[in-house]
């Protein structure tokens, strides 16, 4: 069993400026800040390395960090330009009991991350969901597809701050 | 010349009898037998996590109330148990013990469905009846402490919508002594039924470490033989002061890890979780349920995940709070969701027929896959 701040030391000696930072801040459990591009790789490391063993992933979830600017639109509405999108990995061992929680931030106009769907298959649905809702582009993602809207559902992604309901679906009046 | 094969695609859903609510499941089949299985979902989308951002933290209950809606008390203590962190407030000790006995009450009315829609999906209607009309007593229990039936909004940050009934304690009592006799009944009437035995024993067999890295949980995980229940890995509420047994699969009539085992993981886990509400019902302190309710639920800023053990697995919430007093998101895991993903890796080598009998051992809730 690990805590968060040995966990960071592992991560920082392995993979040094890849991992971003260590955030202590926050009333609960530590969150370690990671490069988006290296995800998978920590991830493995996480999962095969002796004493950490981090073998399920809790859940996996896209956040709109909404800390871009605010610019109104023609027609009045907030738009935000800028800023990041994060995605939260929450990781546990089963058999060493210990837990851990790894962000990346990925540009909002421009939000990729590597994909850790081939280290815990939890992260498929999640990843296809965080991808429905805030648009994050998972690299090297299987199956990339929309999971809990419409498949041709063209309105954006619904859980971003600045999202507007669209006025029609499909030549149909929303709200009907 | 070899004959040209190619296979088959069959929908199943959304509108079908087996699948609890609406799913769509696209089974590519060979013959009879299948080769892959896609779900489709998110036909009971709401966009709960959308509508809780504009709510107040009182607000959401109603909504996590409608996500597993089996078992909305389990919901309830989830979130309540996670903002609760958040603010770092301490409940008093009668919430805590009636909030535990209503857990557990909650367990055994949805393990009855899920044991009796299993068997029912399969050709079993009688057990179906038998285990509705012991659910009716758990729902009266409910309806006479808080007035609903399905969707309780019971449990509050830090307390309780409505103290229990002067009766509730000696009807409990009165139930668990009728309920545990008709556990037996259930295991003569369907669990070692023979027909039963033959469709489940050796289907959807599922591996304990492809379990564990597909995120399963709750009695899917424990039927692959691996005794974890966060009641006991990851205590909430006063759940370290109760002795129970973590019940597993142990391949009794096939392999570990099948149909028949994830199902009896169930039964067993009712037996427990009277176990735990007799342990309960008479140390209940007295006091006043609503006492430690704040006025004003406003968080101070940071995140929690916080999991606790539904009767369908790990329910995780993860809210982050900016400081407001409402939500800056709330992200829910819902175990239904994390074990549907199962069904492709489970059918594959199956028969149509099975399943319908895997999708029922997995227990899943729609309103909750989908939310």
């Amino acid at each position: 069993m690990k805590n968060p701040e040995e966990i960071f030391e592992i991560l920082k000696k392995e993979f040094g400026e890849s991992i971003l930072a260590i955030d202590k801040d926050v009333p609960t459990e530590p969150i370690i800040a990671v490069d988006p591009m290296y995800i998978n790789k920590v991830g493995q490391f996480l999962r095969e390395h002796e004493e950490l063993k981090f073998d399920s992933l809790m859940v996996l979830s896209g956040v709109d960090d909404a800390n871009g600017t605010k610019i109104k639109d023609e027609d009045e509405t907030e738009v935000i330009s800028g800023g990041t999108l994060s995605v939260y990995y929450h990781l546990h061992s089963v058999y060493l009991k210990h837990k851990i929680t790894l962000k990346v931030s990925t540009p909002r106009d421009n939000p990729k991350a590597e994909s850790v769907e081939s280290i815990w298959k939890t992260a498929d649905w999640h990843e296809r969901e965080a991808y429905d809702m805030f648009g994050i582009i998972f690299l090297n993602h299987p199956d990339l597809r929309r999971i809990l809207m419409p498949y041709d559902w063209e309105a954006g992604y619904p859980l971003r701050k600045d999202y507007k309901n669209p006025e029609f679906y499909q030549g149909m009046k929303v709200p009907y | 010349m070899a004959l040209k094969t190619e296979t088959m695609v069959l929908n199943m859903g959304p509108q079908h009898p087996s699948t609890h609510g609406v799913l769509r499941l696209e089974l590519e089949l060979e013959g009879e037998v299948i080769v892959n299985v896609k779900p489709h979902i998110g036909y009971l989308h709401r966009c709960f996590e959308k509508h809780a951002e504009v709510m107040t933290y009182p607000q959401v209950i109603p909504y996590t109330d409608r996500m597993d809606y089996l078992a909305s008390m389990s919901n309830n203590f989830g979130y309540v148990v996670a903002v609760e962190k958040l603010l770092g407030i301490q409940v008093p000790d009668r919430v805590q013990y009636i909030r535990v006995i209503m857990a557990e009450l909650q367990r055994i009315a949805s393990h009855l469905v899920a044991l009796g829609t299993n068997g029912l999906d399969i050709g079993a209607f009688t057990p179906f009846l038998y285990l509705f009309r012991d659910r009716e007593h758990i729902l009266s229990l409910f309806e006479m402490t808080c007035g609903a039936r399905l969707l309780y909004n019971y449990m509050w940050v830090g307390g309780l919508s409505h103290d229990i009934h002067p009766d509730f304690v000696r009807l409990t009592k009165e139930f668990v002594n009728y309920f545990r006799p008709t556990i037996t009944e259930l295991n003569n009437l369907l669990t070692f039924n023979k027909i039963f035995i033959e469709r489940t024993a050796n289907i959807g067999i599922l591996p304990l470490d492809t379990a564990i890295n597909f995120g399963a949980t709750g009695p899917v995980l424990r039927g692959s033989g691996l005794a974890f229940d966060l009641r006991r890995e990851d205590p909430y509420s006063i759940y370290d002061r109760f002795n129970f047994e973590i019940p597993t699969g142990k391949g009794l009539v096939g392999t570990i890890g099948d149909c028949w085992d994830r199902y009896y993981v169930r039964v067993l886990e009712m037996e427990q979780s009277l176990r735990i509400i007799e342990q309960a019902i008479d140390p209940i302190p007295e006091g006043d349920v609503q006492s430690a309710i704040p006025k004003r639920v406003k968080p101070p800023k940071g995140t929690v995940y916080s999991r606790t053990e539904n009767p369908r697995g790990e329910l995780g919430y993860f809210i982050i709070s900016d400081g407001n007093v409402n939500p800056f998101r709330i992200k829910v895991r819902g175990p239904s969701f994390v074990n549907l993903e199962l069904m492709g890796e489970l059918c594959k080598g199956h028969l149509v027929a099975d399943v319908i009998a895997i999708l029922g051992s997995i227990d899943i809730v729609l309103g909750e896959v989908d939310r």
